[in-house]
């Protein structure tokens, strides 16, 4: 019986714990509310900080907007949370029984993990782009709307970007929660991890903008790859044949975080047996 | 006699506990320092279990019994000792080993909250790769045996602890496992839920052979169900055996004397209570040559012989268990 025959069960996983999490509409017509609102205070921000500028921006505004609204779309990617409900089985201590499948314990949250990322991004994304992409072109906020991407080359290899960085998350999310092992309970993460993930990813102010003596470090952290870079892959700030590179390294990032979330839940797990959690 | 399916020798277990003194000035303290209390769940615990048994593992609140339970399921892994089940070691060989295994724990549910019953089941068939055509059979089967037809499309949560419980059971074995372990099956669960629950346990051991060892504080069930008993606390096996060894040689003699009666002295010694003309006895053994002895003396209306409530003699074994405080400095 190889590992392999498993991912069955894992995409399994992975399919129910999505359909129960899209449950969850109504928080995403509100959320879709106060993305929207913030995301065009962001776009005037940028407007009135392009009328003024007295040097050439390293970003167009055009590149900017893309970056804006993508990042209103993705919001719910970013790993700035935990899963309310693994949360809860590590403080109870029901985190034990979860041994009794037949499972890698590494694989079976890495697979509900994937899903508590992908299903709420879903909710949001969808109505974000049919409305900044579809609508706003044909109201009088037209130069504010999403533009299309840079080519056809950048819009696939954005979406391959973006699978990445769906990957990047739930392995940066997968090493929050191995870490509620040791510290029960989960909110201390859930509140510093909103201070740090968007800055570094460039949530708050694009990247690029970013002073030049800083660049080096912001080009070599994991969190870039979980905004930053599919979004200039889409707006071509980053050009289609340098994009595969890009995309490399969100993988290399990946297998990174991987290696090491597998590392740590292995310290971890050595604590649920010992002590039965 | 088969060789032993579960194999357990000296098996040990002691937790690790943080304590903390009360209050602020305790808290800041155990910041600098935490302090350590152990506490000893099973104290060189050893016994053997055949294939097709159907064993009953009894025990106050705290003996030892859940802690065994987690360690042969592979979820816990004990300080010392031996532990085979089906020539595996559980911990070591945790992925192939529950695979082979069905475990129920009474006080929580092992299928998801919000999943109606039979999505549960689909997924527990993908995470146990059993294949299309047998998970079809066995589901079907097992949902006819339990009465589950009206509870598939409901959500778990909205079930009822005894429907809950079927479902378990259900779904602990889907996978066929040639070995049940079920830690309080009857907790909490009305009279019929509980026949049902029993009726399918025994169904299941006698016509599919699975080996099944259960945990309950219910002695009905184990009088109900089981061949053999296994009694624990303190950590310690203080029992093995059948359940006629669970009773004592002890019977209670209930007398209804004709009139008015003085006891004599060796009767006055075995008696428990007296209201009016009726008295109660408790007679050690020999209880045919005390009945003859009272027969002859009074004068006679009525007379009842019983065993002791299965209640009653565990409660005094396990309050004869040799203190041996499990807690160590």
């Amino acid at each position: 019986m190889s590992d392999h025959a498993h991912w069955r069960a894992y995409l399994a996983i992975v399919t129910v714990r999505c359909r129960m999490l899209l449950q969850y509409r109504a928080a995403a017509i509100a959320g879709f509310g106060t993305q929207l609102f913030w995301g065009f205070i962001k776009v005037m921000v940028f407007v009135a900080f392009y009328a003024s500028a007295v040097s050439e921006p390293p970003m167009t505004f055009t590149e900017v907007l893309v970056y804006i609204w993508l990042g209103q779309a993705l919001l719910a990617l970013l790993p700035w949370n935990v899963d309310a409900e693994i949360a809860t089985q590590i403080r109870t201590g029901s985190v034990a029984y979860e041994l009794l499948r037949p499972l890698d314990l590494y694989r079976f949250w890495f697979a509900r993990t994937l899903a508590f990322r992908l299903a709420p991004t879903t909710l949001r994304m969808l109505p974000m782009l049919a409305f900044t992409f579809l609508l706003l072109p044909v109201t009088p906020l037209a130069d504010w709307a999403l533009p299309p991407p840079a080519s056809v080359m950048s819009g696939l290899m954005f979406v391959v970007s973006v699978v990445a960085t769906l990957f990047l998350s739930a392995a940066f999310t997968m090493i929050m929660h191995v870490t509620l092992i040791w510290t029960v309970s989960g909110e201390g993460i859930n509140r510093m991890m909103p201070g740090i993930v968007p800055v570094l990813a460039g949530l708050i102010v694009p990247l690029p903008l970013f002073p030049e003596w800083l660049q080096g470090f912001l080009y070599w952290q994991p969190f870039r790859g979980m905004a930053d870079v599919p979004f200039r892959i889409y707006s071509g700030h980053i050009p289609a044949d340098a994009a595969l590179a890009e995309i490399g390294l969100q993988w290399g990032w990946v297998a990174v975080l991987i290696a090491f979330g597998i590392w740590l839940l292995d310290r971890a797990r050595h604590r649920l047996v010992v002590q039965g959690g | 006699m088969a060789e032993p399916l579960i194999v357990v020798r000296d098996l040990a277990k002691h937790f690790r506990i943080a304590e903390r003194e009360p209050g602020l000035w305790g808290a800041l303290k155990s910041l600098a320092r935490r302090r350590y209390r152990t506490v000893e769940a099973l104290h060189g615990v050893s016994f053997a279990i055949s294939p097709g048994e159907l064993v009953g593992y009894i025990g106050p609140n705290g003996a030892g019994k859940s802690t065994t339970i987690k360690i042969l399921s592979g979820i816990l892994v004990p300080s010392a000792g031996e532990c085979r089940v089906a020539g595996r070691v559980p911990w070591a060989d945790r992925v192939a080993h529950v695979a082979g295994i069905g475990v129920v724990f009474g006080q929580r549910t092992q299928l998801w909250w919000d999943l109606p019953v039979i999505e549960s089941f689909d997924l527990l068939r993908d995470i146990y790769r059993v294949e299309a055509g047998r998970y079809e059979r066995v589901r079907d089967e097992l949902v006819t045996l339990l009465s589950l037809e009206a509870l598939l499309d409901v959500p778990v949560r909205q079930l009822s602890l005894g429907q809950r419980m079927r479902c378990d059971l259900a779904a602990s074995l889907l996978h066929e496992p040639d070995i049940l372990f079920l830690d309080e099956p009857s907790i909490g669960l009305d009279a019929v839920s509980k026949l049902a629950m029993r009726q399918f346990v025994m169904r299941q051991n006698r016509e599919r052979g699975t080996t099944v060892l259960l945990t309950t504080h219910d002695m009905d069930d184990v009088e109900a169900m089981c061949s053999r008993v296994m009694l624990i606390n303190h950590g310690t096996l203080l029992l093995d055996g059948t359940v006629d060894d669970l009773r004592s040689e002890r019977r209670r003699v209930v007398v209804e004397f004709d009139g008015p009666a003085e006891l004599g002295d060796a009767h006055a010694a075995l008696l428990v209570s007296r209201q009016g003309q009726r008295v109660v006895f408790e007679v050690p053994g020999r209880v045919a040559e005390f009945v003859a002895s009272v027969t002859a003396r009074y004068r006679l209306h009525d007379l009842t012989v019983s065993h002791l409530p299965i209640e009653e003699t565990v409660a005094e074994l396990y309050q004869r268990a040799p203190d041996r405080a499990g807690e160590l400095r």
